[in-house]
């Protein structure tokens, strides 16, 4: 595995948000390449690299729980807003009667191993080798260093971490063996072109994911 | 614009509840929210930021600082005419989307952090139809869960008048509130010193943040909430901006236990020990409260 790390993460809960289920949050059943990724680079991160996740291992049993919250459901009209600044109607929203209680159903206890490569992006200068953003990325991620606390999926979900080193392989929980197909997931959000999001059928074999795109079920 | 902090952080905060409903749960009639789990009771962090915000709005005037210390998320708050004084202020024209010009955008953005405390501290969406773009705070508070399991009760109460005059017949409605005897709860936290390079959250912001926490329960009285109080504050700072030890390691060092037997009733029946020696070095623990 050139370039690759593996990283343990786990935390007391999680959120990967459904995008078809976005108001009333229902979490997919395990992390995205995309929320593993945005783990990763909370770590480390340069414009002159690009992370792939390629395998995610799900070491907890998948467990949901649901809560609801007070949020704000605020939208204002824009030519009401621009008539009020031309000193015309006051564009009034008030906290408490914009107020939508939304339900999430959230995972409970996840824990997970994220492995992935990078590879060296077209702004890449000479000073940028592979090795160096490895270095750095290794040393930060055994001290437990980032750039800001990694989350799983939402904020008030905070995800730890800590490097695996050779030789330790956190073994998944015996109901996650078997074979489980988890339908059409988000991949990932396709910045490069248009923010196009990206879908995969992820199956999970024995708690191991292969998310390595593009894969043989690739949806556009 | 002040300078930024410079080292991560990392806090304990322990608060309690006696007599009182520290956080209803919409989903089951405004009960204490429980984790069903395990019992044990829960505080969100939207809960527990909108008390952070009451207490800036409210000391503001007393520290003299009224410029910067803006509240955007207000309860009987005006989300959009804030976004507007930034447009104003920058002579745009409101618009949907982030203006073309991105120097302008980050101006406005800029704006908003600059005059409002709660966006520097915890970001905001401000993609509302009148537009200021997005930040990312640099304080990220957890939910808080309460140490031992909680018990909520339910407390019939009755009331002597009717709202109706159809019920006038009746002579008296009888009403409902639940609450926990005893409760003490936990929430960790972070800051990251990277995010608030770009919110510009300095040193006065901090100090302010953790005087909100000591003191805001002191300005939250109602009659729902029972007696609640802030009892701990330990902050971790790390020497680094990036950090010197991994958070686990240190929430882990801090221990809250039971020091009674029988069912909890004040904040003696516990003991909090700071684990000195299992914080690494770099990292400086610091009892605020």
């Amino acid at each position: 595995m050139a370039h690759g790390i593996r990283l343990h993460v786990w935390g007391e809960r999680a959120c990967f948000t459904r995008p078809e289920m976005k108001a009333e949050r229902v979490s997919y059943d395990v992390i995205t390449p995309s929320a593993a990724r945005g783990i990763l680079e909370a770590i480390h991160w340069k414009p002159a690299i690009r992370w792939q996740i390629e395998r995610v291992t799900v070491l907890n049993p998948v467990r949901f729980e649901s809560i609801r919250r007070n949020e704000v459901s605020v939208k204002a009209s824009a030519d009401l807003a621009a008539r009020a600044m031309a000193g015309g109607a006051r564009t009034e929203l008030v906290v408490e009667d914009w107020r939508a209680q939304r339900v999430s159903m959230i995972l409970r206890d996840v824990a997970y191993v994220i492995e992935a490569r990078f590879e060296m992006t077209a702004r890449a200068g000479a000073e940028d080798n592979p090795a160096k953003h490895l270095e750095m990325f290794t040393r930060r991620a055994r001290k437990g260093q980032c750039f800001h606390q990694p989350s799983f999926g939402c904020r008030e979900f905070p995800a730890h971490f800590r490097l695996l080193e050779e030789g330790e392989a956190p073994s998944p929980a015996a109901e996650l063996m078997g074979e489980k197909d988890l339908g059409f997931m988000l991949h990932d959000v396709d910045h490069a072109h248009g923010r196009t999001p990206r879908f995969f059928r992820a199956v999970m074999r024995d708690g191991v994911i292969d998310t390595r795109f593009p894969l043989g079920g690739e949806s556009r | 614009m002040a300078q930024p902090i410079q080292n991560r952080y990392e806090f304990t905060y322990l608060f309690d509840v006696a007599m009182g409903n520290p956080n209803g749960d919409p989903d089951a009639g405004n009960m204490p929210r429980l984790d069903y789990q395990t019992n044990h009771g829960l505080v969100t962090d939207v809960c527990l930021k909108r008390k952070v915000r009451n207490y800036v709005d409210l000391v503001r005037a007393d520290l003299g600082v009224e410029d910067g210390l803006n509240i955007y998320v207000r309860e009987k708050g005006v989300l959009n005419r804030e976004n507007e004084q930034a447009y104003k202020a920058l002579g745009l024209k409101p618009d949907s989307k982030l203006p073309k010009d991105e120097a302008k955008a980050r101006e406005l953005t800029a704006w908003m952090c600059a005059n409002f405390f709660d966006i520097r501290a915890f970001g905001a969406v401000m993609t509302t139809e009148v537009n200021c773009g997005q930040v990312r705070g640099p304080v990220q508070l957890t939910f808080a869960k309460s140490i031992e399991e909680v018990h909520p009760q339910e407390i019939a109460i009755t009331r002597m008048a009717v709202t109706n005059e159809k019920d006038a017949e009746k002579e008296r409605t009888i009403g409902r509130k639940h609450i926990l005897r005893y409760g003490l709860y936990r929430c960790d936290g972070f800051i990251s010193a990277h995010l608030a390079e770009r919110t510009g959250f300095s040193d006065d912001d901090l100090a302010l943040l953790w005087k909100a926490l000591v003191n805001m329960f002191d300005h939250d009285r109602s009659a729902a909430r029972g007696i609640m109080s802030a009892r701990k504050l330990i902050v971790f700072k790390h020497a680094s901006k990036l950090g010197d030890a991994p958070a686990p390691v240190l929430f882990d060092a801090i221990d809250v236990k039971r020091v009674t037997e029988g069912p909890a009733n004040s904040f003696k029946d516990y003991a909090v020990a700071i684990d000195r020696a299992a914080i690494p070095a770099g990292v400086e623990p610091t009892e605020i409260l």
